[in-house]
């Protein structure tokens, strides 16, 4: 029988290895957006699970306007991304020191 | 051990190792390809779970939406993969420290600070509808955020479009309106023949 700390460990693995990736690839911007998206991956995980477990369905209205919300942040975000390469040509953020950051 | 622990510990080894390839692959667009994979397999979890609606909307909108536009993006842009690998094994360490101390406290917390007993889901026969249980208290409960996340989706279409939109002021093109309001004297000139002057 599942168990709900299965799913938390599940979701906390996933959102450490995606921290990982952030330390790992943190030069270019689309592996950072995949890894921001795997990390909101794993909170759902977390929410659909807790609604299972606590017989609850606002968890699972609540991953509803996570996906929206995660859905226009990715659309902003790559749009950004192509007029950043389109000014600068490059999506290396180390390159990025226009603001002497 | 029953047939839905080993689904899950199949499911969960996948998306374990689709998440590891994501973030240590070396072409961009295989990391997205893994990133649809890590999908798919948690919308199986969710399933698992009797969340059949937002199973379906994950596989719909991220793996047939967001991330379609992420290969978009991907491919669109001509990126130098191997510039951008480059001191990938010198944040390794540090990456790695940073995560396995996460994952050691928060496990520590799961598995300390829940009593697995006191939480008794209640499985729904065939007849359950998942996605009505989800409608009904989504347009009476949560209307005013469904509405406002509708305005937010707005302000997203609205948002990407004026950032990529491209002024080209170069470019030729017709301005329909002054097409039709066009009157003839604006364009024709009569000039009398050489023929009737003489």
């Amino acid at each position: 029988m599942l168990v709900l700390t299965d799913y938390l460990i599940l979701a906390a693995v996933i959102f450490c290895i995606s921290i990982a990736g952030i330390f790992l690839n943190r030069k270019n911007v689309i592996i950072l957006l995949m890894c921001i998206e795997l990390m909101l991956l794993a909170v759902n995980i977390n929410f659909v699970a807790f609604s299972y477990f606590l017989n609850d369905m606002a968890g699972q209205v609540f991953v509803f306007f996570i996906l929206t919300v995660a859905a226009a942040e990715a659309a902003i975000g790559l749009a950004i991304l192509v007029v950043l390469f389109r000014n600068r040509n490059t999506i290396n953020v180390e390159e990025l020191d226009t603001l002497k950051g | 051990m029953g047939f839905e622990k080993i689904m899950f510990y199949i499911f969960a080894a996948i998306l374990v190792i689709s998440a590891l390839k994501i973030i240590t692959a070396r072409n961009t667009v295989h990391a997205a390809l893994f990133l649809v994979l890590a999908f798919f397999t948690t919308a199986a979890l969710w399933l698992m779970l009797e969340a059949e609606f937002l199973a379906m909307v994950l596989v719909l909108v991220y793996v047939g939406a967001v991330m379609v536009l992420f290969l978009f993006v991907v491919m669109m842009l001509n990126v130098n993969v191997d510039e951008l690998r480059a001191g990938v094994a010198r944040y390794l360490p540090v990456g790695a420290a940073v995560a396995i101390a996460i994952i050691l406290e928060m496990s520590y917390f799961i598995l300390g600070g829940f009593d697995n007993s006191q939480f008794t889901p209640v499985t729904h026969g065939a007849d359950y509808s998942n996605t009505r249980a989800i409608g009904n208290i989504l347009y009476t409960e949560y209307l005013l955020a469904f509405e406002i996340a509708a305005v937010l989706l707005l302000l997203a279409i609205v948002a990407a479009i004026t950032l990529t939109l491209r002024r080209r002021p170069n470019t030729k093109f017709q301005n329909p309106s002054e097409q039709v309001k066009v009157r003839k004297v604006d364009r024709l000139r009569i000039i009398k023949g050489m023929d009737s002057e003489n």
